[in-house]
C-alpha cells in the first residue's frame, strides 16, 4: 500500500489534469452502501446469534392443576428436580402476582381471583439447547404432572428468527450487487480511460512499454480513487450505523438492542475500502489487458 | 555488413483500401545510412511504420533483428521496440510532462534504477543544445526544441537502429544541418540510421548515406545503392 500512495516518476506518465474526480464520488457513494448493507447484515446475524443463544435454551414448564395447593407443592417439588438436572443454569416460578398482570387485559381483576384455576409457570434456563436435556427437564416435568406442558421459547419465536436471517442474507446479496456494480463501474472507467489517453499509450508502447506497465499506471489510478472515495464512504456509513445504534439503544427493546456491532464487525467493516480497492485493481487490470490485448 | 532489416515482397493495406506498399523488398545492413526520399504521400510514413513495428505487413515478410517481424507474439514486440529509436514527425512528445522527463522517459519504461538515469538524461540534454530547457514543458518549446527533445528521446538508449520520419520538416535550415550531424554522430557509434526526408538539400551532407527512393508505394531503388536521385529538382 505505501507503494501505492508513494509518488514516482512513472506514475505521471498519465496525464492528471484529464483525470476526473467522480470516479472518487461514485466509490464513496458505492462504499457508503456497501457498508450499511454490511453493517445490517453484521448487526442482523449478531441479533440472529444472541437470540438463538438466549431461546435455545428457554423453557416454560406450565403445571396445569384445578387444586390450588397441589399445584404449588407439585410446583415446589418440580423447582427442586429440574434445579437438580446438570446443564439447568436457573429455575424460577413466575410469581403469581406477575402473572395476574401478565392476564389483566383478557381477564380484567377476575386473574387476581384466588378461585379462578391459573397453571403454575416455571422458567427454566439451560447452558444450551441441547435436545436430550430438554427431553430430561420434559420426563421430569411429566413425572410430577401428567398434565405439566413444556414449551420451548425457541418454538414460538423462529419467525423471528427466520426473519433476521433473511434480512442477513439480503445484506449478503446486497453487499455482493454492490461489489458487482463496483466492478462494473471500473471497468468502464478504466475503457474510457484507455480512450483518453489513447496517443500517450501509443507512445509509451512505441518507447517498448509493455501492457503490465500500461495497466499498473490505471490500477494504481483506480485504486487511489477507490480508496480516496471508498474512506469517505466508510466514515459516512460507520458514522450513520453508530448513530443508529445509539438511538436503537435508548428504546429498550431487548430485540432490537441485540442488534448491535461487535467490534471485529467494526474493523471488518472499516477493511472494506481496502476490499474495494483491490477489486477495483484486478478488474482495471483485466480491462486494461484485454482492450490492450486487442491492439498492436 | 550484417543485414538488419530485410524486407520481401511487402505490401501494406489499410482497412479495405489500395495498396499503401506494393511488393516492396530490400534490405538495411547494419551500422549503415539510409535516406527514405519520395514526395509527401508516397508511402514514407507507411514504410517507417513497419519499421518500428506501428504495422504489421498485410502481406510479404518483414525480417527485424532476423526474426520475422509479422509473426513475432504481440509480448514480444517490447522488447524489439526497445532496440529502435523512433523520432515522429509530430515529435509525439508528452505534453504533461517536462523535456527531462520526456527523454527519460524510454530508460524508465526500460526499468532503468532512478539513480542512474540522471547523468545520461543530462548528457543528452547537453547533446541537442538544451542543457537549460530540462524543466519546460514541449508546449513552451519551440518546434526546435521539441525536435531536438524528440531525437534525445530517441537516442537515449542508444538503440540498434533509429528511425527518423521527416526530422527536419519543422526546422530552419541550419537546425536542419546540426540535427543531421546528431544522426551522423550516432550512426558513428554503430547505430542504423533510417531518415525520410522529402529534402533532397539534407542528401549531400551525408557523405557515405544510401538513399531509397519510394514512389506511389513501390521502391524504385530497392538496393539502397543509388547515391543520388535522378529528379535533383524534387522537393
Amino acid at each position: 500500500m505505501a507503494t501505492l500512495m508513494r509518488p514516482r516518476p512513472h506514475h505521471r506518465w498519465l496525464d492528471d489534469v484529464q483525470r476526473t474526480r467522480a470516479m472518487v464520488w461514485i466509490m464513496a457513494i458505492m462504499l457508503f452502501l456497501t457498508v450499511l448493507a454490511g453493517a445490517l447484515g453484521f448487526g442482523m446475524a449478531g441479533a440472529g446469534r444472541s437470540l438463538e443463544r438466549q431461546l435455545a435454551g428457554r423453557l416454560t414448564v406450565q403445571l396445569i392443576e384445578a387444586d390450588a395447593a397441589r399445584r404449588d407443592a407439585n410446583a415446589r417439588t418440580l423447582v427442586e428436580r429440574i434445579r437438580a438436572i446438570p446443564g439447568v443454569t436457573q429455575v424460577v416460578e413466575v410469581d403469581r402476582a406477575r402473572l395476574a398482570e401478565l392476564l389483566k387485559p383478557w381477564l380484567g381483576d377476575t386473574g387476581l381471583d384466588a378461585e379462578l384455576p391459573m397453571p403454575a409457570m416455571i422458567d427454566v434456563d439451560l447452558a444450551n439447547g441441547d435436545p436430550a436435556l430438554i427431553a430430561r427437564v420434559r420426563q421430569t416435568a411429566l413425572a410430577v404432572s401428567p398434565a405439566a406442558r413444556v414449551d420451548q421459547h425457541a418454538q414460538w419465536l423462529s419467525p423471528v428468527a427466520g426473519f433476521i436471517a433473511t434480512l442477513t442474507w439480503g445484506a449478503v446479496a446486497l453487499v455482493l450487487l454492490m461489489a458487482s456494480a463496483t466492478t462494473a463501474v471500473v471497468l468502464l472507467a478504466a475503457r474510457a480511460g484507455l480512450d483518453t489517453h489513447r496517443d500517450t499509450i501509443a507512445v509509451l508502447h512505441m518507447l517498448g512499454s509493455t501492457d503490465t506497465q500500461v495497466a499498473r499506471l490505471f490500477q494504481r489510478r483506480i485504486a487511489l480513487d477507490t480508496l480516496v472515495g471508498g474512506a469517505l464512504g466508510t466514515m459516512a456509513a460507520l458514522g450513520a450505523v453508530w448513530l443508529l445504534g445509539r438511538q436503537t439503544a435508548t428504546l429498550g427493546s431487548e430485540l432490537l438492542g441485540s442488534i448491535a456491532l461487535a467490534d471485529a464487525d467494526w474493523i471488518l467493516l472499516a477493511l472494506v475500502p481496502l476490499a474495494f480497492a483491490l477489486l477495483a485493481m484486478g478488474a482495471a487490470r483485466v480491462a486494461v489487458l484485454r482492450t490492450l490485448g486487442r491492439t498492436l | 555488413m550484417a543485414n538488419i532489416v530485410q524486407f520481401e515482397n511487402v505490401g501494406l493495406r489499410y482497412g479495405t483500401g489500395t495498396e499503401t506498399l506494393s511488393d516492396v523488398s530490400f534490405t538495411l545492413s547494419a551500422g549503415a545510412f539510409y535516406f527514405l526520399t519520395g514526395a509527401s504521400g508516397a508511402g514514407k510514413t507507411s514504410l517507417l511504420k513497419l519499421l518500428y513495428l506501428a504495422q504489421r505487413p498485410t502481406r510479404g515478410v518483414v525480417r527485424l533483428f532476423g526474426e520475422d517481424a509479422g509473426a513475432l507474439p504481440r509480448r514480444r514486440l517490447p522488447g524489439f521496440r526497445r532496440r529502435i529509436g523512433v523520432v515522429f514527425q509530430d515529435f509525439r512528445l508528452l505534453p504533461h510532462l517536462s523535456a527531462y522527463d520526456n527523454i527519460a522517459l524510454p530508460l524508465r519504461v526500460a526499468g532503468m534504477p532512478e539513480g542512474e538515469i540522471e547523468a545520461p538524461v543530462r548528457e543528452m540534454l547537453a547533446w541537442v543544445g538544451l542543457t537549460d530547457r530540462g524543466k519546460a514543458k514541449p508546449p513552451t518549446l519551440s518546434g526546435g526544441e521539441q525536435q531536438r527533445i524528440a531525437i534525445a528521446r530517441a537516442v537515449i538508449t542508444r538503440p540498434e537502429m533509429l528511425v527518423a520520419d521527416e526530422p527536419t520538416g519543422n526546422v530552419d535550415p541550419d537546425m536542419a544541418e546540426r540535427l543531421l550531424h546528431l544522426f551522423d554522430s550516432l550512426n558513428r557509434l554503430g547505430t542504423t540510421v533510417v531518415v525520410a526526408t522529402h529534402d533532397f538539400h539534407l542528401l549531400n551532407r551525408i557523405p557515405n548515406a544510401r538513399m531509397m527512393r519510394i514512389e506511389k508505394g513501390r521502391l524504385l531503388d530497392p538496393t539502397g545503392a543509388l547515391r543520388f536521385p535522378p529528379d535533383r529538382g524534387e522537393s
